[in-house]
């Protein structure tokens, strides 16, 4: 019952965005892509094998303690880059308030990678959120369903070769295309003036 | 024995039961399957998605003018820190800041729809769990905040008043004045509130010791907000990463110690009191200045530039040069009053009688064959020819003027273009941690926009506030945790 106020102390770890990337580096040397720095936050970009060691490493870690997860998603750079997925983990420490992005790469012929919600237990509808938005399979999930789409939903939504109005919306409703037609018919007039 | 044979004949079952998706109490349309045993939960599964609307995919989709309107349908309880949270994001995309005064108004209005959330939340919380008198009282306030969002936007629920770079508009005088009053009487009003539920035996009796959750837990659920310091974690963003202008006023952050549903109302209420201080403090150091940042790559310019053609009592015609003139019809489908008439390959006119003004035609133009004729309203044909002039030759003042129309065109049409990167930049609204993670391949449109929303993962943790209590617990945690469904949906 007892709700105290009380000025937040700060507590930073005074470890640059940059040092934390060096340190997955080190520990992890043959798991590390690439390092991404843009408007300054680091993006470590990791092979997805290993993704569960490395964040339960990142968690657990008593100088790093990313402890809040603030966002999983995953964004489909098809044409874009050779592998076509990646995992986008937005990690956090409440307690040294550092934060580091992790992007795993997922190819498209097999996208699936292991689940995380043994490390964060939020980590739960991200997972199945992404997965009925991409099609990612997460290894190990206790439960993963369609979250936001109906369940007998066909395709991903948020893939980018998926259409904005969806691939049948032309078809769902027949006085749509009529409209159209009938558009194109009085555009004609407006030149009679 | 007799016991075990009873057991036999008198099998037990879990039963499951469904709760939603339209029952009042679960605050929008969250379905609920309750696996009860007798009374008590043994499992809850929460089914979401009915409000689904792609908010994501259509923001791909949109320019970053365009999707902030998007914002507002997430969390329409307090939209405006909804729209505060994506222009902060998508400022630090672009590598720009807004000025003083727009960051205080900013803050201002933020804190403004953060007590506009708590009382919406106390109002249905409570009448939820059975005291009905707190709804009228909180609605009372509600208005009065709603009626300020009025005089500023014009809007009281999807205002859509930050912009990116600043705020739409200045804030007149007296709403700081109205709003000074509000800020005055509003903590008699919490007294009011709490005389009315805080030692409440019924009260207590429903909150109390129900929906547990331990800080290090909470952390690991990923819950944000109140919901998260009312176990007792000092995470707010507005004092970790500090945006606008929280940097600059002095607050406290309420922490609760026990982690269930009375501390997390606790911690609200004791929210709506530091939010009206930090708001009293911003009307105090207000700045003088402009509310939009001058970054004319990226912000809409300020009208007063183009005034010199469209202000209303400038009685400009608009005439078509048919030397110039190659009728391809732009200006003819631009124009809002259909006052241009043409036929393919003939040069175009412009009924005088039906033109607005409105200058549209002039910035469609792309062969210079539109020209103003400055105070030429309400001519004959024949004299407008005899005073036309080239668009190059006009007065100085009016083609500076166009010159800005014609740019805000272009601007609105395509979008501002943002460097690219990717970022994720979080603020703190009412319900916790809100997210936008941005990434950009330098177009237009961003190439992936992605809302952390904070329902959405308050809601996921339902089977585990809920487990072990009983049904009407349920209410109660569905109520603690503070969720709409707009954003939980997206």
């Amino acid at each position: 019952m007892a709700v105290t106020e009380v000025r937040l102390t700060l507590e930073p770890s005074g470890l640059a965005p940059i040092d934390i990337a060096e340190t997955i580096k080190g520990k992890f040397p043959d798991q590390v892509i690439e390092v991404v720095e843009s408007r300054d936050q680091v993006s470590v970009i990791i092979k997805r094998d290993q993704i569960v060691a490395i964040l339960r490493f990142l968690h657990d870690d008593p100088l790093l303690s990313f402890d809040h997860l603030q966002d999983l998603t995953a964004v489909d750079y098809i044409k874009k880059k050779e592998i076509r997925f990646e995992v986008v983990y937005n990690i956090y420490s409440i307690r040294y308030r550092h934060r580091i992005r992790i992007r795993a790469q997922v190819p498209e012929n097999d996208p699936k990678i292991d689940s995380v919600v043994s490390v964060w237990a939020g980590a739960n509808w991200h997972e199945r959120e992404c997965y009925d938005m991409f099609g990612i399979n997460f290894v190990g999930h206790p439960d993963l369903r369609r979250i936001l789409m109906p369940e007998d939903w066909e395709g991903y939504p948020l893939r980018k070769d998926y259409p904005l109005k969806g691939p049948e919306f032309d078809k769902d409703w027949a006085g749509f295309t009529d409209v159209v037609k009938r558009s194109k018919e009085l555009r004609e007039f407006e030149w009679a003036g | 024995m007799i016991q075990k044979e009873a057991e036999k004949i008198f099998e037990t079952r879990e039963l499951s039961v469904n709760m939603g998706p339209q029952h009042p109490a679960t605050h929008g349309v969250l379905r609920l399957v309750l696996d009860i045993d007798g009374e008590t939960i043994v499992n809850v599964t929460p089914y979401v998605g009915y409000l689904h609307r792609g908010i994501e995919k259509l923001g791909e989709s949109l320019s970053y003018f365009q999707a902030l309107p998007l914002t507002d349908r997430m969390d329409y309880v307090s939209a405006m820190s909804n729209n505060i949270g994506y222009c902060v994001a998508v400022e630090k995309l672009f590598g720009i800041e807004a000025p003083e005064r727009a960051k205080f108004i900013r803050t201002i209005v933020g804190e403004m729809s953060r007590i506009a959330n708590h009382l919406l939340w106390l109002a249905t919380h409570a009448l939820d769990i059975g005291a009905m008198t707190v709804f009228l009282y909180c609605f009372r306030e509600r208005e009065w905040i709603l009626d300020l969002y009025e005089m500023i936007c014009g809007a009281r629920l999807t205002v859509t008043f930050p912009r990116v770079g600043g705020v739409r508009n200045d804030v007149p005088q007296e709403f700081l004045d109205s709003l000074w009053k509000f800020t005055d009487e509003f903590p008699s009003r919490i007294l009011e509130y709490e005389t009315l539920i805080d030692q409440n035996r019924i009260w207590l009796k429903r909150t109390v010791g129900i929906g547990v959750i331990s800080a290090e837990e909470a952390v690991n659920w990923g819950m944000t907000g109140p919901t998260l310091r009312g176990s007792g974690v000092s995470y707010d963003i507005r004092k970790h990463i500090p945006y606008d202008a929280y940097d600059k006023v002095e607050f406290d952050v309420p922490i609760g110690t026990e982690g269930d549903t009375y501390d997390r109302y606790r911690c609200r209420m004791l929210e709506m009191r530091q939010s009206n201080n930090i708001i009293r403090q911003c009307i105090e150091k207000l700045p003088a200045g402009p509310v939009m940042a001058d970054e004319p790559k990226f912000t809409m310019q300020p009208k007063d530039k183009m005034m010199a053609i469209t202000h209303p009592t400038k009685q400009h015609a608009y005439f078509i040069l048919e030397k110039a003139c190659k009728a391809c019809g732009m200006c003819l489908r631009a124009c809002p009053a259909k006052a241009i008439v043409g036929q393919k390959k003939v040069p175009h006119t412009i009924k005088q009688e039906l033109c607005v003004s409105c200058a549209t035609c002039y910035a469609t133009c792309k062969f210079k064959a539109l020209t103003i004729v400055p105070g030429g309203k309400g001519l004959s044909d024949e004299k407008l020819a005899e005073l036309a002039v080239a668009p190059n030759e006009l007065p100085d003042d009016i083609k500076k003027a166009g010159e800005y129309l014609v740019r805000q065109f272009e601007f609105v049409k395509k979008g501002p273009k943002a460097p690219e990167g990717e970022i994720y930049v979080a603020t703190e609204v009412p319900k916790g941690e809100l997210g936008f993670y941005f990434v950009s391949d330098g177009t237009g449109k961003p190439y992936r926009m992605r809302v952390r929303a904070p329902s959405f993962i308050h809601a996921g943790c339902l089977p585990r506030l809920c487990a072990g209590h009983l049904v009407a617990d349920v209410i109660a945690a569905i109520g603690t945790i503070d969720i709409v469904l707009g954003e939980c949906d997206r």
